[in-house]
């Protein structure tokens, strides 16, 4: 580092330490901002890929009103995720360069949807747990010290709060009922609830990119502790509508008021973001496929504008 | 007022509405971009929303203990009265927009003349249709202007999918003994009136877009009294799949 830049580390630092927010036009280490970009890509591609798995249903929603509900969902998805790639562009990064870092494999997208939605209740299970999961991660980045990212957060958590009520809703009406909606739920369950607490990522001592991400208040709580607070907030929730856990070991800490779970399988976890979860060939090749499909209509769009463009010249 | 007529004019509505909505939810997570990808499924969104008033109109007027829910999804295919234009295949984008095109020509001239309808619940409905009906063909025949205008390869799949879909849009127009009564009454719309309008408005934009209007002039029907297309049982399996599937349970 020569003198400039520890000079400007400095100061940047400072800023950080006194609770201040970064801008776009403010001077930042260049770590801060390739970290920003890497975590708020792939924060943009998980809301975008995450349409995958719900849009398999919407077609066979059981109602008009379930069709609906699901439909306006998915929308605020893509539209979390067009906010978030501006947001993202605001440190030097088009979209159409992130979009190309999602199917070359540089950029990741949340593992979670590497799991299928297999049955109705599913669609509750996102909502209620993964939707859950993101929220407590999510209102914990409201304070991330990257304006327009912390900005976008709490827009984002809003509907976001909106989406996990439907979600335990839809689980709600199924436990309530027949044996067969009850079976779906309990099943959604249990596929779904320990790759939720692996969103929250590795145990704090094997978290690489933690450190900076802290000191930097990007992330302003660790994994550990937001894992900590979605178990406790959940587990009430599932047993009060006749769910099991799907964890024989769980508990309840009388002293701490805290719960306490089994051994997550940190090799399945690990297998998924190598790219052997159940989904992940088949959501990026989705992506691509429509992607490279509409190459035509963005050319046709392209091609358009500036004709129209060159007329009014 | 005969309810059964009624009944049933309410139940082509709701039914144009549900399929067509159905269609356009099949391309989430498709779209050839993020923003566009959202508006398609933003339409099929209204699509779904007006069918549901429909069908709960129509659920009434039956005379039976009817939900909205079981004449959305609890009928035989030949039961089911949409025009063929809106259970056509989307093919590729151009399909899409040319289907979405038509029908909205059709469906604001439609919906703001029954916004005039002596039923009030109908009319009440079309009120409030009409402004999405008028963002549906604002967002189409931009569609149909770009890919028109925009590249060869463009402009080739707009005309392919204007010459296919060309023979479905007659029946936009069609009307029969039910309508004949109900139009007696004030209550329905006389579409038959509107082809003229439809095919002005088809040739003002098509002229901006570079399109040819199809010389094909065979015209084909058969929605209206429940004889559908090949595509159309496969697409009420999956809409019916849950309801069929699990006849005790509510959802």
């Amino acid at each position: 580092m020569n003198l400039l830049q520890e000079v400007t580390s400095d100061v940047f630092q400072d800023k950080i330490d006194q609770g201040e927010y970064i801008e776009p036009k403010d001077t930042m280490p260049e770590d801060y901002r390739k970290h920003l970009i890497r975590q708020m890509s792939q924060h943009a591609h998980s809301e975008v890929i995450g349409m995958q798995p719900e849009g398999n249903w919407i077609t066979r929603a059981p109602s008009l009103r379930a069709k609906q509900i699901l439909l306006a969902k998915i929308q605020d998805e893509g539209g979390h995720g067009l906010y978030l790639y501006s947001a993202t562009e605001t440190l030097g990064i088009s979209r159409s360069e992130m979009i190309e870092q999602l199917h070359s494999g540089k950029a990741k997208y949340s593992s979670i949807f590497n799991y299928p939605a297999l049955n109705w209740a599913d669609i509750g299970a996102i909502g209620w747990l993964v939707d859950g999961a993101a929220i407590v991660n999510q209102v914990s980045l409201q304070r991330t010290s990257y304006g327009p990212y912390s900005r976008a957060m709490v827009r984002i958590c809003k509907e976001e709060s909106f989406h996990q009520r439907q979600g335990y809703e839809i689980m709600t009406r199924m436990m309530r009922g027949t044996k067969e909606q009850q079976q779906m739920a309990q099943d959604a369950m249990n596929r779904w609830w320990w790759p939720s607490l692996m969103m929250f990522g590795p145990h704090d001592n094997d978290s690489p990119n933690s450190n900076n991400a802290i000191k930097w208040k990007i992330k302003r709580e660790s994994n550990d502790e937001l894992r900590q607070k979605f178990i406790d907030k959940t587990i009430p929730q599932a047993l009060l509508i006749g769910l099991t856990i799907p964890d024989e070991f769980y508990k309840l800490d009388e002293k701490t008021g805290h719960y306490t779970i089994g051994k997550i399988n940190w090799d399945e976890f690990h297998n998924v973001i190598k790219g052997n979860g159940p989904c992940n060939k088949q959501r990026l090749k989705h992506h691509k496929k429509y992607h490279q499909e509409g190459a035509w209509v963005r050319e046709a769009a392209e091609a358009y504008s500036k004709k129209q463009k060159s007329k009014l010249k | 007022m005969n309810n059964s007529e009624l009944y049933n004019y309410t139940l082509r509505l709701a039914d144009n509405a549900l399929i067509l909505g159905q269609r356009l939810s099949e391309l989430c997570s498709k779209g050839p971009f993020l923003e566009e990808d959202l508006a398609q499924t933003n339409i099929a969104l209204d699509y779904i929303g007006r069918a549901q008033s429909l069908y709960n109109y129509a659920a009434q007027l039956s005379g039976k203990p009817l939900s909205e829910d079981e004449l959305a999804y609890r009928r035989a295919e030949n039961n089911y009265y949409n025009v063929l234009l809106v259970e056509q295949p989307d093919e590729d984008f151009a399909h899409t927009i040319a289907r979405q095109f038509f029908y909205s020509v059709a469906d604001c001239l439609f919906y703001a003349e029954l916004t005039k309808s002596k039923n009030e619940t109908l009319a009440s409905i079309a009120k409030k249709v009409i402004k999405e009906s008028k963002y549906h063909l604002n967002h189409s025949s931009d569609w149909v202007k770009r890919l028109g205008g925009g590249t060869e390869l463009s402009h080739e799949k707009m005309q392919n999918a204007v010459n296919a879909l060309w023979m479905y849009t007659d029946e936009l127009f069609e009307i029969d003994d039910i309508e004949h009564k109900l139009i007696k009454e004030g209550v329905a719309v006389n579409s038959s009136n509107h082809k003229s309008l439809w095919l002005a408005e088809v040739t003002e934009v098509f002229k901006e877009a570079g399109l040819s209007v199809p010389e094909n002039n065979f015209m084909m029907t058969g929605g209206r009294s429940g004889n559908h297309s090949e595509h159309f049982g496969h697409l009420l399996s999956e809409l019916q799949y849950l309801q069929r599937a699990y006849p005790d349970a509510t959802w």
